[in-house]
């Protein structure tokens, strides 16, 4: 083996390296290349968010239009705030639009699903969701057809 | 009684003493590096070790790959969650199948190689030789392919994710008719560039060093005699696995476990 083959060669090998690298980053992690610069923040306030994880999705009407950056506790009043990054060509949402606490298919996970409310304002970077509706629990459910079964008895 | 009791305790001190010797080796030539001529050593090394590994690499990833789609497609689609089947097989090639199953083939292609290698020269005195010329063994046998390894490991753990990933789509997509949307953006959605491509490509540094250590220290530290080096390749193939497997679990608890 000559010197200048193998220096070839190792370019090559390294070349494929980088590029598997690259593979596995857009195409495998979905990484986009445009960057992530294009969002704004909103938050929301929800009674009960159990099962929601950070980076889970914000969709409307089905179409993902954002990610959620994180899941804080505000304990005075028993509630969960969920910082949400939305893309910014969805910028329209109004003040009154309403954010609720989904499941998605029977076993999956839970994700936040914005709708469109009426109003003229339009809500902001740093803005709060009003109109919320926190997650279903399916032993809270159960428990209370139980007890209203047991009442009317 | 006393007698395996001194059993024991010579059979302890000699394991010592090896760790000793090995830890010496590596050290030496971990750092003793950067001269001048040492660029074209270390290129002929990622040659050797990372290039001519290549076909088995991609060969094992392809057939990895489809019969994880396969299998995944089988199980899932019983649910009707054969849209999960491309995240599966992503997740479990970039977390361990990738860097596990290219260790044991690295350890077995390139590690018994090595071992043959400085083995056979030790036999034939041109370590020593090159000791009384004043040239440092450490320095121009063992170091390349230490560095060697750590470098070409994790490339060749990327080659290996990629096709495994590309023949799985291949399999899955192609042939049982996934719907390649759900293929792919399910894949996107789970799949993190750090905490799945970034831990398993650091898995697979850790693996190489711990390989072609095994690998230059069975070799370095051999009977010279042609049964001591069939003896030491055996060592390094079976040292290798054992520690690549047993090292991943401690890894995968490290990077992954949330069990405190």
């Amino acid at each position: 083996m000559r010197m200048r083959t193998i220096e070839i060669s190792v370019g090559a090998f390294l070349l494929a390296g980088i590029l598997a690298l690259v593979f596995l980053a857009v195409r495998v992690s979905g990484v986009s290349l445009s960057g992530s610069d294009g969002t704004y923040t909103l938050y929301a306030r929800f009674d009960e968010v159990a099962g929601l994880r950070v980076r889970s999705k914000v969709s409307m009407a089905g179409v993902t239009i954002g990610r959620i950056a994180a899941i804080d506790v505000d304990s005075a009043y028993g509630e969960a705030i969920v910082t949400m990054e939305i893309e910014g060509k969805v910028d329209n949402l109004t003040t009154d639009a309403g954010a609720q606490v989904q499941t998605e298919g029977i076993l999956g996970g839970r994700y936040i699903s914005l709708s469109q409310g009426a109003d003229e304002e339009v809500l902001g970077d740093g803005d709060t969701v009003v109109n919320t509706q926190g997650a279903l629990v399916l032993e809270n459910l159960i428990g209370e057809f139980v007890t209203r079964m047991g009442d009317s008895k | 009684m006393l007698r395996y009791l001194r059993l024991i305790g010579q059979e302890t001190l000699e394991w010592l003493a090896t760790l000793g010797r090995a830890g010496t080796v590596w050290f030496w030539a971990m750092f003793g590096l950067p001269v001048r001529g040492d660029f074209a050593l270390l290129m002929k090394q990622i040659y050797q070790i990372g290039v001519l590994s290549l076909v088995i690499i991609v060969l094992s990833a392809f057939s990895i790959g489809a019969v994880l789609a396969l299998q995944g497609y089988t199980q899932l689609a019983r649910i009707g969650a054969e849209g999960s089947v491309g995240l599966g097989v992503a997740l479990v090639l970039l977390r361990e199948l990738g860097p596990v199953v290219t260790g044991l083939l690295f350890a077995g292609r390139a590690g018994s190689a090595i071992t043959a290698e400085i083995g056979l020269m030790k036999a034939t005195d041109q370590l020593s030789g090159m000791e009384m010329m004043g040239v440092d063994p450490l320095r121009r046998i063992v170091a390349p392919r230490l560095w060697g390894g750590m470098i070409s490991m994790p490339v060749l753990t990327l080659i290996f994710n990629m096709v495994a990933i590309w023949a799985a789509a291949l399999v899955g997509v192609q042939w049982l008719g996934i719907d390649p949307g759900g293929f792919w953006s399910g894949m996107q959605d789970g799949v993190e560039l750090w905490d799945d491509v970034g831990k398993g490509t650091i898995k697979s540094v850790a693996f190489a060093v711990i390989i072609s250590w095994i690998a230059v220290f069975q070799g370095y530290d051999c009977l010279p005699t042609a049964e001591g080096i069939g003896n030491a390749t055996t060592r390094t193939v079976v040292y290798s696995s054992v520690a690549v497997l047993a090292l991943d679990f401690l890894l995968t608890l490290v990077m992954y476990g949330e069990f405190k």
